[in-house]
């Protein structure tokens, strides 16, 4: 780890992490990157660890999509996760790629991005100089843009376990199995709370801020909430699925999360 | 330690070999170009068509998005090395391939498959190979292939 | 007899065990790399091009501009005299002064490896004037548009009418009409093994040698040896395994064009393997046509009459060497092709616009003419309360209707649309589907279904491309060479790119000539060791290759028996061929083995007396007369579900019934058609190559471009009925066409009868998610 960040400080802009490659290669390969040097990441195993703390569950930034897939742990208290990673790819690509590099290539159509907002996560970021936490809620910056400085590697997701009887629906509507979603939906319902976020509508995953406050305060205000969340969002400009479209699919998706509540 | 080429050593269908390669070059193109294991083939070079499947320490990867670099120390199994025979064999008596391009992949997935799942549905078979194209077939002989051996071994 | 049997693939063992050997897999010595340099503009003029960058990287032997080519290879147009009058513009194996669609190679590297090429690729510095782009017909056709070619005026590039009865009458008298504006948006073949070729010269023979992923290896031995100007007997092209064509593999490609002259210039090797944004900026393309249709109906639900206007485009250029013209003579020939009405009028233009050449892409022009007419029809049927099924029923030619030239032109022989709509309906229970679907509906679940029925036009005559001027053979011939222990070599001219034909022609010989299936291999793909034919397209394998075959058989049996006739004092009428042993025809007793006429036959002649016809090497060969294709005919059933909050459409049932005539493999035809649906599900759903206004392609990768892939798909139910063709004495008509025909007209028919309830209707495909929102207003 010290090599690598030592490389990083030096190369910044021009090194590129690999971790899994499954975000980095399909670039490399259609040359639309020529770092001129790569970090490989990938056996550093202190970063392939889930730990478990009073309050929260860490998991290291390495683990790969399959891990998290067979974790009794993730499936007993992030259930979001096990639900949300059945929609990412084909097993071959779960098998190399990572929760760490899913986050930090930042597609906004990415289901591991989403989750972690509307669970509340927070990234570990570290440099040579420091390591710092970042809110998820902070960490996604646009298209392909984070918080990750160009001496930063992101190592770890920090993940407040959901309180008691909580609820995670996760809802997404893509073409064909595997594909990037056209739209999706996380939520996190705790007696308390309701948590709600998208991807695949605008240039990051996004809270649905203003729906989940309206939601929280007044569960049966369903219609409102409809119309609420397809005007917070905004989509991006994409011929093929307008923003009409994506506006129309989050209010299909919040319908069927809301069903899958218990009334 | 930085270079543009980097020494590695791995297995390839059991076989130990060792080879310096350009650091850019990824393990498909490695596996065919330079040890001429030419069964795995390059269909996007994105990992959308598993064409290029193959199985490193035990799991199918994307041999197009995995660098030589990263197989370094890993075993690495290409279609080459063989498949379970019953499987193969289906696939032949049902014709579950035309031009075969697809074929080492899609055996490679529908191997694993089987391992994980002896009793699959049809659609467990449609859903783990969702991520292999086949342009030739309607898919239709290959679940086929995959549903009878699944069968007979359970017989 | 073993024609007609289920038999697994010989190759497909080699290709089980990753032993295929695609052009990409063949390394040969000192062999180079080429990598192009493509226009990012749809529509440019190129300045200047400065290539010293490039020339200088490591590894690079030579940076090629259309200058540098110009006195080592010709320029082309695509002509074709059956259409005099559409225009054929000049192109060149590297874009000269204008680069007329995003993609068109430039410039082109040579290096000694690919990586090498694609480095110095990027340093070609291209000085670019960048011009308007036209990226739609009606707009190319608007008469302030940009004009691509320098010697035209327009973009049309053709256009005609087909006239049969009096259609103006047929409307005015029709107690219904229907009308609707369709557009098939553009899509490609997409083989999974991208174009890829080796083109090697040897200047002291002043050989080339080119192994090719290609369907066609003696058009291309033509066309490299006219352009390259080289003796036709000096230009061998072989095509290995081929990891699937679809028809976008049996054109000249620049591209490749550029790897031969390359080769012929160095002297070395050189390989071009198209990658898969490659592929899709410069494959050829297909559909892309804007179809406005009406029907006229009686008052009974009998169509009167059809019109059709098609407006479509060749790309930037038009294919060559067999034009772009098809695809819209085939919609203008075949809309509405299954019915008995007199009075039908087919209007068609052809634009240039600022995309990649359109051309012949599997199944062409049929699944449009299919859809247009068969969602006319439901539409007619829904307008007055008839059921589908039987305004169909009502329409179709029936049995005695034949022989009958159809009201688009085309000759029909013989053809089964009621057989094969009995059969289908024995397979589907269509009312309790009906039930099904209404109390579905009642709980918001949405579904449909669809009826198309097609022709399947296949295996084309001389009459088209050898009167048009192009040197492509429509007749097939077949050599075999019985060797000295008896196997047979057969070699052919059309060629196999994994729909099995070799196993067919296999089966033809060896039932034929009584031999077992192992003792006959079948020799393919190979322009210097295989008769002059056709190779593989359009479905004319087994209907022409396979009557060679044949023939070729037959004469080699009879050979075989005369000289067993002789040895044995016995007349060679009254022995046969078993299972690779000569018998006594009436008692079936055992006389010798093929194998013993081998040895004898080749190392001990002198025991055959003079005057028997006893060649062990025959050749015979097939080609059809008088008719431009051989029809076949059948019928799809689709049924989907419509999700109206997503407007994602499941396919849940297909079932195809198809009349391909005499069938060699039912297990091979099976699958073949099943391909082809799904190929057609693909067009109906998912598969669009979408431009942006100003030309720029946006889907260039499988991330963007969708496939059909196995989750999506649903099973497909195959039936056959034969009506062999009496054309020929196998009996055989084409295969290929018939899955991809009907499939988009089914699913079209299905999607729009699952969203009825809502008064909602679609005619283009495919149908995305947005597109079916949009129709049902809700976006």
């Amino acid at each position: 780890m010290a090599d690598a960040l030592g490389l990083l400080a030096r190369h910044g802009d021009d090194a590129a992490i690999v971790a899994g490659g499954q975000s980095l290669l399909p670039i490399l390969n259609f040359r639309l990157a020529a770092p001129e040097l790569l970090i490989d990441i990938g056996r550093l195993d202190d970063l392939k660890q889930i730990t478990e703390g009073d309050d929260y569950i860490e998991i290291g930034a390495l683990l790969r999509h399959c891990d998290l897939a067979d974790s009794p742990l993730i499936g007993r208290d992030l259930p979001l996760l096990h639900q949300a990673i059945n929609h990412i790819a084909h097993p071959a690509v779960r098998h190399r790629g990572t929760i760490g590099g899913s986050l930090a290539m930042a597609d906004p159509a990415a289901e591991l991005g989403a989750c972690c907002l509307a669970l509340d996560g927070a990234f570990s970021l570290l440099s040579g100089r420091e390591q710092r936490w970042v809110a998820a809620s902070d960490f996604f910056k646009g298209v392909y843009e984070t918080a990750l400085q160009p001496d930063e590697i992101l190592t770890a997701i920090r993940i407040p376990k959901p309180v008691r009887n909580s609820i995670s629906v996760f809802e997404e509507i893509a073409r064909r199995r595997g594909d990037f979603a056209m739209a999706g939906l996380a939520l996190v319902a705790a007696p308390n709370s309701l948590r709600i976020a998208l991807l695949g509508v605008a240039d990051r995953p996004v809270l649905a801020g203003q729906t989940m406050a309206l939601l929280s305060a007044n569960p049966t205000a369903v219609d409102a909430a409809m119309e609420m969340i397809a005007t917070e969002i905004e989509p991006p400009d994409d011929p093929a699925y307008p923003p009409a479209y994506r506006r129309h699919l989050v209010q299909v998706l919040l319908r069927r999360a809301l069903s899958r509540l218990p009334q | 330690m930085t270079a543009k080429h980097w020494r590695i050593a791995l297995t390839v269908n059991g076989e130990a070999i060792a080879r310096e390669v350009p650091v850019r070059l990824n393990l498909v193109d490695f596996l065919r170009h330079d040890l001429g294991f030419t069964g795995s083939h390059v269909g996007c070079e994105q990992g959308a068509c598993g064409a290029c499947t193959i199985v490193m320490d035990g799991e199918t990867v994307r041999g197009c998005l995995v660098l030589a670099v990263q197989a370094d120390g890993c075993a690495i199994e290409t279609i080459e090395g063989g498949v379970d025979d019953d499987l193969r064999q289906m696939f032949h008596t049902l014709n579950a391939l035309q031009c075969g391009f697809c074929t080492p992949g899609m055996l490679l997935s529908a191997a694993e498959l089987l391992r994980a799942n002896p009793d699959p549905s049809r659609d467990d078979i449609r859903d783990y190979l969702s991520g292999n194209f086949c342009r030739c077939t309607g898919y239709q002989a290959i679940v086929d292939a995959v549903e009878t051996v699944a069968k007979a071994r359970r017989s | 007899m073993s024609i007609g049997a289920e038999v697994p693939r010989d190759r497909a063992k080699r290709l089980l065990t990753g032993r295929g050997r695609f052009v990409d897999d063949i390394q040969l010595p000192r062999m180079l790399h080429l990598a192009f340099v493509r226009s990012p503009y749809a529509h440019a003029r190129i300045e200047a091009i400065d290539t010293a960058g490039a020339i200088s990287m490591p590894g690079v032997i030579a940076v090629y501009t259309a200058k540098e080519l110009e006195d080592a290879v010709s320029s082309w147009r695509p002509e074709h005299k059956l259409f005099p009058t559409m225009a054929a513009p000049e192109q060149h194996a590297l874009a000269k002064e204008t680069a007329r669609w995003q993609g068109e190679a430039v410039a082109a590297v040579v290096a000694e490896s690919r990586a090498q090429a694609e480095d110095a690729a990027e340093h070609v510095a291209v000085t670019w004037h960048e011009l308007p782009a036209v990226t739609d017909a009606k707009a190319a056709l608007a008469t302030d548009a940009a004009v691509l070619h320098d010697d035209m005026t327009t973009n049309l590039a053709f256009s005609t009418e087909i006239v049969t009865g009096d259609v103006a009458l047929a409307f005015r008298d029709a107690a219904h009409v229907v009308e609707e504006h369709f557009r098939f948006n553009r899509h490609s073949g997409v083989s999974l093994e991208p174009r890829g070729i080796i083109a090697e010269f040897e200047p002291g023979e002043n050989r080339l040698t080119v192994h090719q992923s290609h369907q066609t290896p003696h058009q291309q031995q033509d066309l490299y040896a006219r352009l390259l100007a080289l003796p036709e007997h000096k230009v061998r092209v072989i095509c290995p395994d081929v990891g699937g064509a679809f028809g976008l593999k049996h054109h000249l490609m620049a591209d490749e064009l550029v790897a031969c002259v390359a080769a012929r210039l160095l002297c070395r090797p050189v390989k071009y393997i198209a990658d898969r944004l490659e592929s899709f900026l410069s494959d050829i393309h297909c559909r892309d046509h804007e179809v406005h249709a009406r029907m006229a109906f009686s008052a009974a639900g009998k169509i009167l009459g059809i019109e059709v206007d098609d407006l479509f485009n060749a790309g930037a250029y038009g294919q060559y060497p067999r034009t772009s013209i098809a695809e819209g003579n085939q919609i203008t020939r075949l809309t509405g092709a299954p019915y008995g009405h007199e009075h039908y009028r087919a209007g068609l233009r052809m634009a240039f616009l600022n995309k990649s050449i359109l051309g012949h892409i599997r199944s062409v022009g049929h699944p449009i003419a299919c859809a247009v007419a068969e969602r006319l029809l439901d539409m007619g049927a829904a307008d007055f309360g008839l059921d589908p099924i039987e305004v169909r029923r009502m329409n179709y030619l029936s049995d005695d209707d034949f022989p009958r030239t159809s009201a688009g032109g085309v000759e029909f022989e013989s053809l089964s649309f009621n057989g094969c709509l009995d059969k289908a309906l024995q397979m589907i229970d269509v009312p309790g589907f009906r039930e099904t679907q209404t109390a579905l509906g009642q709980q918001g679940i949405y579904r449909g279904i669809g009826i198309a029925t097609f022709v399947e036009l296949t295996a084309i005559g001389p009459e088209y491309y050898g009167e048009g001027g192009q040197h492509i053979s429509a007749q097939e011939t077949c050599l075999l060479r019985l060797e000295g222990s008896g196997t047979v070599r057969c070699y052919t001219g059309v060629t196999d790119q994994g729909q099995g034909i070799d196993t067919g022609i296999q089966q033809v010989v060896a039932g034929v000539m009584g031999l077992p299936l192992a003792d006959v291999e079948v020799i393919s793909g190979d322009s210097a060791l295989c008769p002059v034919g056709g190779g593989s397209w359009g479905s004319r394998g087994a209907a022409l290759g396979g009557e060679a075959a044949l023939g070729a058989a037959r004469t080699l049996r009879g050979n075989i028996l005369n000289i067993a006739a002789s040895l044995l004092q016995k007349e060679p009428n009254d022995l046969s061929i078993e299972q690779g042993v000569v018998i006594d025809a009436a008692s079936g007793s055992r006389h010798m083995a093929v194998s013993e006429i081998g040895r004898i036959g080749h190392f001990q002649p002198y025991t055959i007396p003079d005057g028997v016809s006893a060649d062990l090497t025959v050749v015979e060969r097939y080609g059809s007369r008088d008719r431009m294709f051989l029809a076949g005919n059948g019928l799809q059933i689709a049924v989907v579900e419509v999700d109206v909050d997503s407007g994602i459409v499941t396919p849940l049932r297909h079932l195809v019934v198809h009349d391909c005539g005499r069938i060699l493999n039912p297990l091979l035809v099976r699958e073949q058609v099943r391909g082809g649906v799904v190929q057609g599900i693909g067009a109906a759903l998912y598969e669009e190559l979408r431009y942006d206004e100003d030309g720029h392609l946006m889907t260039g990768s499988f991330a963007d471009y969708l496939v059909p892939m196995a989750g999506e798909m649903p099973d497909i139910e195959v039936a056959h009925l034969e009506t062999p063709t009496k054309t020929s004495e196998l009996g055989a008509k084409g295969a290929g066409e018939a899955g991809t025909a009907g499939a988009v007209g089914a699913v079209l028919n299905a999607v729009n009868d699952a969203i009825a309830p809502f008064k909602a209707s679609i005619a283009e495909t495919p149908i995305t998610p947005p597109r079916l929102l949009r129709a049902l207003g809700k976006i």
